[in-house]
């Protein structure tokens, strides 16, 4: 038997091994299987309670069925999410599913058979009774490729992966010489999908061609864009095949260790990660000897300490050697020299997750998807006011409306879609007008945003842009590493006019500073932090000079958000004397109620929270905001003894 | 308080230090370790940590005053994180902040007399989709509202004092001497 043949028979051997575990357990389809999403965002929406219903309730029913956690599968507006597949039924999703319908789901569906249509989000497979996921319209947009067994796999137990085809990529990688591993990727025309869009087998050329035998992969998981989750998702709930596209990855350039760098703020992750790693290596897929074919790849999880600098590759690098984490001129690229001096392929999550289905498919296959020279498929973490959030994966090329409308099912509450901010802190807000625009990295930078990490966050008419950008300068300003002088002093300035405008402080002249401050800063910066850092500045003068303006000449708010120049007034002539429900509401007793029985906000008290125009019953509308200033009516402040009154 | 604490803290740093694997000697895997030892980075630990890689005390803390995660300060026992991130702020984060502020009397950054809670502003943990987010201890609360903070502060006051009769009921006897408050003032 030679090499190739060795390698094959070894990874059939795992997969039966694969298949009598999931036999064993009775996960193979021979009694029934529910799973719970148990992904931070499920935890977040009480995954976990959840989980633990289930269990009580199959016991205490005396039902045969078991019980796994999977990770997310991006429809995370329905959290937690319960899928049931039981014989005679297709695998049904139901979300969200609350304790208290957790057991009723076990005592009518698994005891009575009876699929409780009311609570069905979808099925999975098609069947005549139970509409299928594939037939909702956003299903007809996305196609799942880095997703795809996302919420599918136990991401705690290998063997799930591997029934569901995970290092099948990596096995004929291992039989694929090293050049043409590096040549396939070429021809699937694969980027980086971390945001920079590079050409990723340039990068594994340089690193694979130097004369240095010590090299290192190096997966870049800190994804510290605000808005962001999808590499959080990614490696919570598959994290498989990110290590099988470090794996390759490492066997092309010929690099023998790699670190998979994760966020601090991402506990789960890391933890998930590292039991995959131990996994892995226990059945011989990563380690010295994967699959008996004398190639060695040994990668660490390395759990970052929570600076949003680190994502910039040398910076990352400096972190990982124990160093403060802050970039350095670049060339020479990292995968000439990176960590510790050594050739060092970096690449993010998403590019790698990406690597293992062009080696399962072929690099035709994976070519085909996309637009023009941006192939393949993009996940977007879809955030703010819409209607579905959570992830979803669509060709490159489709246009932001689509994506927004269609898969993300518009903005709730009959509100009216303002922007969408797209690529973090370094990118930018585009409006309405600049959503026929297909998802790429060039056409997105043209129109002043970028691609990004991925985060997607739409606002509506209720969010203000001045704001908006003044929150996006303090977080730059804050992450700025200190290094450069333009990015160091020059954040802190445009946030500090920023922060006059919002507060009813701003000049008609600050923002032709604002603009030449963002060119400085541009021009004066090492890394991509500094340089992106005015994105959210200027996309937003672009798009939204008037919401500037309206703050500096009428000391107005269009949006009613700012705080300086907003107030909350409960109009006299619409409040109910019967109702109190706003006083109730009110978390720090800032509303009283006057001789007339009408409700009185004192302007001192209210923090702006809200809760009393969400409290107020629609019938009666009392509550509104109020900007500018100058409309308020009277402060509302309560007469003195008010409160000694009350306690009678 | 004094020399004491201090040669306590070295001690339980070279401790931690002997328990680490040679893969994990990076500086900031092991000030990870120690913070997680501690709670936070005592100067005496930093100190200790200098000392054994033979590294002088201010790179150890220039490191760690770079990142986010390491803090010199002792957190409360139930740290209380509220999330920033761009789905959360566009939410109403802030409000949610102002309302934990409220409610607990400290601003962000600050520890309670008690030493109950700590309140700190953290960048995003991910769960935009579950905007706006807090954080109690490690448990993600997603949808918040200004008005849950009073029912999560309920909870956590029942359990303490669920807590609180469960101990009095064990200790009934020996002596009225409660040890938490003990090592309390130990850290003050």
């Amino acid at each position: 038997m030679n090499r190739d043949e060795a390698i094959v028979a070894a990874f059939e051997r795992l997969l039966e091994k694969a298949k009598r575990h999931l036999a064993e357990q009775g996960r193979d389809g021979s009694r029934p299987v529910v799973t719970v999403g148990t992904a931070t965002c499920g935890r977040a929406a009480g995954a976990l309670d959840t989980l633990a219903a289930l269990r009580e309730e199959i016991e205490a029913c005396g039902v045969d069925a078991a019980v796994m956690e999977v990770g997310c599968n991006g429809h995370c507006y329905a959290e937690p999410l319960v899928t049931i597949s039981k014989l005679g039924w297709p695998p049904i999703l139901y979300g969200p599913v609350k304790p208290g319908l957790a057991s009723v789901l076990v005592k009518r569906f698994l005891v009575e058979d009876d699929p409780c249509l009311e609570y069905v989000l979808g099925g999975l497979e098609p069947h005549d009774l139970i509409p299928a996921l594939t037939d909702f319209p956003r299903s007809a947009y996305e196609m799942r490729v880095l997703l795809a067994r996302c919420g599918r796999i136990d991401p705690t137990d290998i063997h799930s992966a591997l029934a569901a085809g995970a290092y099948a990529g990596l096995v004929r990688a291992l039989r694929t010489e090293p050049a043409d591993i590096v040549e396939e990727i070429r021809r699937a025309q694969l980027k980086g999908l971390g945001g920079a869009g590079y050409d990723t087998w340039k990068k594994w050329k340089v690193c694979r061609e130097s004369a240095d035998p010590e090299r290192f992969v190096i997966c870049n998981a800190d994804e510290g864009d605000p808005g962001a989750f999808m590499d959080r998702s990614l490696l919570e709930s598959d994290p498989h095949a990110v290590l099988e596209g470090m794996a390759i990855c490492a066997r092309a350039v010929g690099a023998p260790k790699g670190y998979l760098y994760i966020r601090a703020e991402y506990p789960l992750a890391v933890e998930r990660a590292r039991l995959a790693v131990a996994q892995a290596r226990e059945l011989g897929l990563l380690g010295p000897d994967i699959l008996g074919s004398g190639f060695a790849f040994e990668p660490r999880v390395f759990q970052a300490a929570g600076a949003f600098v680190c994502g910039e590759e040398t910076a990352l690098i400096a972190s990982i050697e124990g160093r403060r984490g802050m970039p350095r001129i670049r060339p020479p690229f990292p995968a000439e020299k990176g960590l510790n001096g050594k050739p060092t392929v970096i690449n993010n999550v998403k590019t790698l997750a990406s690597v293992p289905y062009i080696f399962r498919e072929g690099w035709r296959s994976f070519a085909a998807i996309g637009h023009r020279a941006t192939k393949g498929t993009t996940v977007f973490a879809l955030a703010g006011k819409v209607m579905n959030t959570g992830l979803v994966e669509v060709p490159m090329g489709t246009s932001l409306r689509r994506l927004i409308f269609e898969v993300g099912g518009g903005v709730p509450k009959g509100k009216a879609f303002k922007a969408v901010q797209i690529g973090g802190p370094s990118g930018g807000c585009l409006p309405e007008e600049k959503l026929d625009v297909p998802i790429g990295f060039k056409a997105l930078k043209e129109a002043g945003a970028m691609m990004g990490s991925g985060g997607m966050v739409i606002l509506d008419e209720d969010n203000c842009m001045v704001e908006t950008a003044r929150f996006f300068l303090d977080f730059t300003q804050k992450e700025s590493c200190g290094k450069c002088t333009f990015c160091r002093i020059g954040t802190r300035q445009m946030l500090e006019i920023l922060e006059d405008i919002v507060q009813g402080r701003g000049t008609e002249e600050q923002i032709a500073l604002l603009e030449s401050l963002a060119e400085d800063i541009r021009l004066g910066s090492l890394c991509n932090l500094g340089r992106t850092a005015p994105n959210p500045i200027l996309t937003t003068l672009r798009y939204f000079r008037g919401e500037y303006e309206a703050h500096i000449r009428e000391r107005r708010c269009p949006a009613k958000v700012c705080r300086a120049l907003t107030a909350y007034y409960i109009l006299p002539e619409k409040c109910e004397r019967t109702c109190d429900a706003c006083v109730g509401s009110c978390p720090t007793e800032a509303i009283w109620v006057n001789a007339k029985r009408f409700k009185v906000i004192d302007q001192s008290f209210c923090i702006q929270c809200g809760a009393c125009l969400e409290a107020c019953p629609v019938q009666y509308s009392a509550v509104v905001k109020i900007s500018p200033l100058a409309d308020l009516p009277d402060r509302g402040a309560r007469p003195e003894g008010y409160e000694k009154k009350k306690e009678k | 308080m004094g020399s004491d604490n201090g040669e306590r803290v070295a001690e339980e740093t070279r401790q931690v230090l002997e328990s680490l694997a040679p893969e994990q000697r990076n500086l900031i895997t092991i000030l990870q370790k120690v913070q997680k030892h501690f709670g936070y980075l005592p100067r005496e630990a930093m100190i200790e940590v200098a000392r054994s890689q033979g590294i002088h005390e201010t790179r150890v803390y220039s490191v760690a005053s770079f990142y986010n995660q390491f803090r010199f300060v002792p957190p409360g026992k139930y740290p209380v994180k509220v999330c920033m991130g761009t789905a959360c702020h566009i939410k109403g984060g802030d409000n949610i902040l102002k309302v934990w502020e409220t409610k607990l009397g400290i601003r962000e950054g600050e520890v309670t007399e008690d030493r109950k809670f700590s309140l700190d502003r953290v960048a995003c943990v991910g769960c935009c989709a579950m905007a706006p987010v807090a954080l109690v201890g490690e448990e993600v609360h997603g949808g918040m509202m200004p008005t849950r903070v009073e029912g999560i502060l309920l909870a956590i006051r029942m359990k303490e004092e669920a807590e609180r009769a469960q101990q009095e009921k064990e200790t009934a006897g020996p002596g009225p001497e409660i040890q938490e408050g003990a090592q309390g003032r130990e850290h003050a």
